[in-house]
């Protein structure tokens, strides 16, 4: 195959992986612009939503409610994370809030595996996981449909969000909860209102991941793992930049499928469990609060 | 009635600076070690002791320096597995290779490795802070797995890509049974409490407590930034390092890289998160927290359960409890079991009196 | 907030929770006698359930199985307490030392499933008198019995594993002579279990003229876009896909349908051959060959009658009956027939017909095993196991596997006869190695 042809595949692959990596990331800077929570169990939600969307089909729900009902699902979790989890650890250290949030990934874990059992699922959106016909026939690029559906999902998505934060009133109070959550509530922000949507936005951003994810792979536990993908992400993009993480998503799959194809080889392959990881390093040396992340300012 | 103070006056500023100031906290310590060191290796079950008192004074040691890292100098790292396991492999690799090498000799040596290797992957910190550190120490984690587990040198090329533990020789002796591998990990791990806690309460601590709550004001103020942090890295990575070397010659004894999860570092995490972040007394009840915790769950599970429930039920059941009871925990008491701790002797000072 | 109230007492609660923890730890009940304990230290949660809830609950169908049928092995009745280990090495460990010991019975035989919990507990089972078996995984060389006098490597080793599969590729390519020249890939987990048969791999691509190619994929491989785009450089003739846990095996291989990479040219290793592996993929995986040590299916007679007896009696283990006869579930089954043959055997070698055995009774009643054709045919199995016999310095058996095919629904056995491994040079790899682990931990290997 010809070298730059080549060259051209991988560094398109890279980008619609990245692509994918964004969507899991999404929910992380949500939650975190909204209500300061680094939400580690986002890679339990994704896990829940496909799970349970999968479920109900099983259970003999057409798609469409199956997509609902899950949508609802949810929107329950997270109004029961707000309740239950958040509000008692207002304004507490983001290390606790942290902590909370990983015992919030064993409980998810665990109720995903007792209401759903841990069978592997196919998750079937219609789409065939097959090399695009045309572009393959014309220029000898293999490129999945699912990933440009993905591609095509991911987009609309991120735009959404972002014209939402910036232009909404709704997405003003997220962001005023987000800067300080006891001076958005002495303002008259209504604050659980508030937290229980967006940890529902979040969720229903997660069943999106869930399911393109759980079509490439099946719906099993693995999918957890996704969010370990996301964190170099969400740190090159910055955690409260919504656009930020469509462009650090693009650069660390791009990188790291580039790393593992032409520099793997030299040095044993296997370099992408770390490599996204070392090039986050790189760019927080230059800029410590991400590409895009909003500067912290200290104050002494 | 238990605390009577009125009587014990110090007289020189050696006994002002004691760790335990009064007599009956200083009585209750010795006997507390006394009764691990003599009593317990004598009652205590081989379950006990390999299954949970090992295990526990390991992590206990390791939770110890990410509690040094992450409590006093507010660095938050998720690195302490990696560190764990550069320690590991280097104990390993310092018997193996050198001639003779006493084990301690190459305990120390192991966890200087990991301080190395500490300070290399802590040199971020000197630009990143706060989450994005966590993040960044991954790094750590996975390239230091990644380098353990790619090349065969570090495991002698087993084609297992496993490490088997020496046995532990000291002074001539063999250390093989489970109470003899208890009294030398009790012993290294409680000189080396010992010695965190009096670096905690001299300038070294508090030149990292300086840098965790503002360390603008610290630099300003003249305190040397990088070399504190730095310092911090490279201790807390020599005890994680060290804890390492125990957890694959007193414990497991046949290690592979992969078993340094990113999970263990979490759970590493927890305990000082549960324990009490900033404390050394809360290392140690953290661990046993952490580590006690789905032990119990699963013995109570079982017992109550039973037969009766399908055994994957139980499980999932335990998972979910024991999620729901650490954010039980974190709302009830956030600075830890330390500070319930703290809490209870303050009233025990006190008691029968309310005030 | 907390400080009184609700606080105070939640606190209580805690400090309770805490001192009950303490006291209730050591807890599990008197085993009788005429009792033969087993100790499962099983995983039913997490990224590897399917299978561990398959595997665990074979080996306890077969075990009710014996208990209902034939009343236990000479009136000795099988029981068993189990433990979550969830995959992990310090959970594992702690497993193994709480199912040590129950009353004043022991277990004898300890099989995790799990390498990092199988070499968690390596250097204990000496001690402990504890059989360590490592059911188609683990060391490879702890087939030489005499240095590794509690470790079986039954059924199978990787080492054997990989030849015979390799032997069957030349089979498939029309002998070893044609192979020269052609190129196989090893697409393999980043981890010591993925590196495995590489010794065994370069030593054959020397001997026969093939192109070994090794790509990696780091875990938990359920991203694996840069290893199918080396594959569409390389094009290699074959691979052997050494993957674990449904998330790499199912990307695998619908990331193979991704680049047009035909699914007959994959052979997985039997980790990568069950059901659970194949079903995310849907349709991509139709061709797909897979490595079996066990196959899978219902139709043999020892199957179809534990669902009579053991299901119809309402006691199977598996909450979805529709599992049995997967493959893990088969596997399982032969696993718990390994233990009570080793009971039957140990019982008849220490003339302890109808009593308890110890451990050193339980290891000679293990090596023993050997399941002829005709006890293959009497246990209701044939087919499903290969023949072998197990010896002092022979822990691993076989070293057979047959080759299975994906065929959208069912797993097809494509050879009817076992494929066997190089057992010379296998053996030789073995005991090089062996001895090299020997002297290094300066064991004396014991005398066959």
């Amino acid at each position: 195959m010809a070298g730059f042809q080549f060259f051209v595949e991988v560094l398109v692959t890279g980008l619609l992986s990245g692509v994918m990596y964004a969507l899991v990331a999404l929910g992380f800077v949500l939650i975190y612009k909204a209500s300061g929570v680094f939400n580690f169990a986002q890679g339990a939600m994704v896990f829940f939503a496909a799970l349970s969307f999968v479920g109900f089909m099983e259970l003999g729900a057409p798609f469409w409610l199956a997509l609902l009902l899950t949508i609802g699902l949810m929107a329950l979790l997270g109004m029961g994370i707000e309740r239950f989890v958040l509000r008692p650890l207002v304004n507490q250290h983001e290390i606790t809030l942290l902590m909370a949030t990983i015992g919030l990934t064993f409980i998810i874990e665990g109720l995903a595996q007792l209401v759903w059992g841990v069978e592997v699922r196919r998750l079937d959106l219609g789409i065939k996981d097959q090399p695009l016909p045309w572009l393959a026939d014309n220029t000898g690029l293999f490129i999945s449909q699912i990933d440009i559906f993905a591609a095509v999902v991911a987009g609309i998505l991120v735009a959404t969000l972002a014209l939402v934060f910036s232009r909404t009133k709704v997405g003003r109070a997220l962001r005023a909860v987000a800067d300080d959550h006891a001076a958005a509530l002495s303002i008259g922000i209504p604050l659980k209102r508030i937290w229980a949507l967006v940890w529902a936005i979040a969720g229903v951003v997660a069943l999106v991941a869930g399911m393109l994810w759980g079509a490439r792979s099946g719906v099993q536990f693995a999918l957890v793992f996704v969010a370990l993908k996301a964190l170099p992400v969400l740190i090159i993009g910055g955690f409260t930049s919504v656009p930020g993480v469509i462009v650090a998503g693009l650069i660390v799959g791009a990188a790291e499928k580039l790393a593992e194809v032409y520099i793997g080889p030299s040095v044993g392959g296997g370099i992408e469990s770390w490599f996204p990881y070392v090039l986050a390093i790189l760019f927080l040396l230059v800029r410590p609060e991400g590409l895009f992340g909003e500067k912290i300012i200290r104050r002494v | 009635m238990f605390y009577r103070e009125a009587g014990q006056f110090h007289t020189n500023y050696g006994q002002d600076s004691q760790i335990f100031p009064l007599r009956q906290d200083r009585f209750a310590i010795l006997t507390l070690l006394a009764v691990a060191a003599v009593v317990v290796p004598y009652l205590a079950s081989d379950y006990w002791l390999k299954g949970l008192l090992i295990p526990w004074l390991i992590f206990s040691l390791v939770a110890l320096g990410q509690n040094i890292l992450t409590g006093y100098a507010g660095q938050l790292s998720l690195g302490s597995a990696g560190f764990m396991a550069v320690g590991a492999f280097a104990c390993y690799n310092f018997m193996l290779r050198v001639d003779g090498m006493p084990f301690l000799v190459a305990v120390v040596l192991s966890g200087l490795c990991a301080a190395a290797v500490g300070m290399a992957f802590g040199l971020p910190s000197l630009r990143i802070r706060g989450l994005y550190l966590a993040v960044a120490t991954l790094a750590a984690q996975f390239f230091i797995v990644w380098a353990l587990d790619k090349f065969g040198w570090f495991k002698n090329d087993d084609p297992s890509g496993v490490i088997t533990a020496q046995p532990i020789v000291i002074l001539g002796h063999l250390f093989d049974t489970a109470q003899e591998k208890y009294l030398v990990v009790l012993g290294i791990v409680a000189s080396l409490a010992l010695l965190a806690k009096n670096m905690a309460r001299g300038a070294t601590g508090r030149a990292w407590m300086a840098v965790r709550d503002m360390d603008v004001a610290a630099e300003v103020m003249g305190l040397p930034l990088m070399r504190t942090k730095l310092q911090a890295f490279a201790i807390s990575s020599f005890y994680c390092g060290v804890g390492g070397a125990l957890f694959a010659f007193a414990y497991l004894g046949t290690v592979e890289p992969s078993a340094f999860t990113i999970d263990l570092s979490f759970r590493i995490l927890f305990m000082i998160i549960i324990g009490g972040v900033g404390t050394i007394l809360g290392s140690f009840l953290g661990a046993g927290f952490i580590l006690l915790l789905p032990i119990f769950l699963s013995v109570l599970f079982h017992a109550v359960l039973g037969k009766a429930v399908d055994a994957s039920v139980t499980s999932a059941v335990e998972l979910i409890v024991f999620g729901a009871l650490i954010i039980i925990f974190l709302i009830v008491e956030p600075h830890g079991l330390a500070r319930m701790w703290q809490l209870t002797k303050e009233r025990l000072r006190l008691w029968p009196f309310p005030h | 907030m907390f400080e009184d109230g609700i606080g105070r007492s939640l606190r209580g609660l805690m400090a309770a929770v805490s001192v009950a923890a303490v006291a209730l730890v050591p807890t599990i009940a008197h085993a009788q006698a005429k009792e033969q304990y087993f100790g499962i230290p099983s995983y039913r949660v997490g990224a590897f359930a399917a299978g561990g809830t398959g595997f665990f609950g074979g080996i306890i169908d077969y075990l009710q199985y014996v208990n209902m049928k034939e009343g236990g092995v000479n009136g000795v009745q099988m029981v068993w307490a189990e433990c979550e280990t969830e995959y992990n090495a310090a959970r594992g460990v702690e497993c193994y030392q709480r199912l040590l010991k129950r009353g004043d019975q022991q277990m004898h035989i300890f099989e995790p499933l799990a390498t990092p919990i199988a070499y968690g507990v390596l250097n204990r089972v000496d001690d402990d008198k504890v059989v360590l078996t490592q059911y188609g995984y683990g060391r490879s060389d702890a087939a030489d019995g005499r240095v590794f006098p509690w470790v079986f490597s039954t059924m199978t080793s990787y080492w054997s594993q990989i030849s015979a599969k390799l032997n069957w590729i030349a089979t498939k390519e029309g002998g070893i002579d044609k192979l020269k020249g052609k190129k196989i890939a090893h697409l393999y987990l980043d981890s010591a279990f993925g590196r495995e048969p590489l010794p065994v791999m370069r030593r054959l691509a020397k001997d026969w003229g093939f192109e070994l190619v090794e790509i990696p994929v780091a875990a938990p491989g359920i991203e694996q876009q840069a290893q199918w785009l080396r594959v569409r450089q390389e094009r290699p003739d074959w691979i052997t896909l050494w993957g674990f846990g449904a998330g790499m095996n199912s990307t695998a291989i619908t990331s193979a349908a991704r680049v047009n990479f035909p699914r007959e040219k994959m052979v997985g290793v039997w980790w990568a051959g069950s059901e659970e592996d194949v079903l995310p993929a849907g349709d991509a995986a139709k061709g797909y060959f897979a490595a079996a040590n066990v196959p899978s299916g219902k139709n043999f007679p020892l199957v179809q009658d534990i669902e009579k007896v053991v299901y119809g009696g309402g006691k199977g283990n598996l909450s979805d009956p529709k599992r049995i006869g997967n493959i893990y579930w088969n596997r399982g089954v032969t696993a718990g027939i390994f233990w009570v043959e080793a009971v039957r055997n140990g019982q008849r070698i220490a003339n302890k017909r109808g009593q308890t055995l110890n451990g050193d009774e339980m290891r000679a009643g293990f090596e023993a095993l050997d399941l002829s054709p005709a006890r293959l045919k009497a246990l209701g199995i044939e087919g499903m196991l290969p023949s072998f016999k197990l010896s002092c310095s022979d822990h691993e058996g076989s070293g057979s596997i047959k080759i299975i095919q994906w065929d959208g629904a069912k797993w097809n056995i494509v050879t009817p006869e076992w494929v066997s491994s190089d057992r010379k040079m296998i053996r030789e790899m073995v005991e090089e190695s062996a001895a090299k682990y020997a002297a290094e931990q300066k064991i004396t290997p014991r005398k066959c």
